[in-house]
């Protein structure tokens, strides 16, 4: 097997696989004429709770191990804080361009310059 | 005579025919502008990831092409990063299987939230299923469509249009990923804002936070216990299982509360 097949194998086989996770909850479920309440149910409930773990997810590398110093606070305040600032914003003018720009601006500022 | 002359000119049967097609070009395009509106922050994160991903493909010895054509049948960001270290490493067909089953299975829970919603897509049913990334699957939950847009078409038109970002960005970064000086370091938080707004978004509209709580709760508690790079499907799973044990409870509430309206 030369080089470039291998590549081309390995390629649609993560290609195949990911479709299939995406598939399954349609293979499953969407073949009936009327998915099982509890798929209903879970589907109208779990968004929320999705979107939560994903935010959870952004924050996966935030470190606490040393607070007090500006070297410490590095590895959590910049996040924090630009979340806090996207939430108020969001919450002042609810619009989410705005919110999510100034965020992001706010967040490369301080990990660029701010916190070091 | 005039008038006679002008109703009978709108009268022929082209004459319609380029109306109709103007007034679905007028709405298309009111819709797409909806569209690409609602994916510049996913633009924002996929575009410069995109770069990352592709800079880093082509430095493993695998360029424009492969960056253009893994961003295109395969479409999942953390699966194609680990992907240049499976392909630099030469690792086993089996082991890629598995691993990118186990990357990739938080996927089977997104799709149970549009069992029913996707069945009114058309032609554009598989492509929905295959685009369901977390950032669109976020937009699709989050994106509430104005009246006078059409909701088929709006929806397929983000997740083609956060699919364009992400090939543009992995071309991109294969053909000048080394050219970029000025420092991008933090722009994939425009991610995290978003995910924040709709989490936002949600909540304020919500008739019961217990969801969003069980998320956050079953979130934290799976990042301290399995470390951060394997735990979102045990707090998918938590929150799934919470959630259905819930369910009688969670169920009168949201609709004591449509009772009461």
């Amino acid at each position: 097997m030369t080089a470039a097949t291998y590549a081309i194998v390995i390629v649609a086989a993560v290609a195949v696989c990911t479709f299939i996770t995406r598939l399954l909850p349609f293979a499953v479920f969407g073949t009936r004429k009327e998915p099982p309440g509890a798929v209903k149910y879970i589907g109208e409930v779990l968004p929320a709770a999705v979107i939560a773990i994903l935010i959870v997810y952004c924050f996966r590398s935030t470190d606490f191990s040393s607070p007090g110093t500006l070297e410490g606070a590095s590895g959590f305040a910049p996040a924090f804080i630009s979340v806090a600032l996207v939430i108020l914003l969001h919450l002042w003018k609810r619009n989410n361009l705005l919110s999510i720009g100034t965020g992001t601006v706010c967040y490369m500022i301080m990990i660029q310059y701010v916190f070091v | 005579m005039q008038h006679n002359f002008f109703s009978a000119f709108f009268q022929r049967k082209e004459i319609w025919t380029f109306r109709i097609l103007y007034r679905i070009i007028v709405s298309m395009k009111h819709d797409f502008e909806f569209a690409i509106k609602q994916t510049i922050p996913v633009m924002m994160g996929y575009i410069f990831m995109g770069i990352a991903y592709g800079l880093m493909l082509d430095q493993a010895g695998y360029g424009i092409l492969w960056a253009f054509m893994t961003s295109l049948c395969i479409y999942a960001g953390s699966i194609q990063f680990i992907l240049v270290s499976m392909l630099t490493g030469g690792m086993g067909l089996v082991s890629v299987i598995v691993m990118t089953f186990s990357v990739n299975s938080r996927h089977i829970f997104y799709g149970l939230s549009f069992i029913e919603k996707f069945r009114t897509m058309g032609r554009a049913f598989p492509y929905m299923i295959f685009s369901l990334t977390d950032e669109t699957y976020a937009l699709l939950c989050g994106t509430k469509i104005p009246d006078g847009t059409d909701k088929e078409r709006a929806w397929f038109m983000i997740a083609a249009l956060d699919q364009c970002w992400w090939v543009t960005g992995s071309v991109l970064g294969a053909v000048f990923g080394t050219l970029i000086t000025f420092d991008i370091t933090g722009i994939d938080f425009a991610m995290t804002a978003l995910f924040a707004v709709i989490a936002l978004e949600q909540w304020l509209d919500a008739k019961t936070h217990i969801p969003a709580l069980t998320g956050l709760v079953c979130g934290t508690a799976a990042l301290l216990i399995f470390g951060p790079d394997r735990f979102i499907l045990p707090a998918l799973a938590a929150a799934v299982g919470i959630l259905v044990a819930f369910r009688k409870k969670l169920e009168k509430k949201t609709e004591g509360e449509e009772g009461e309206k």
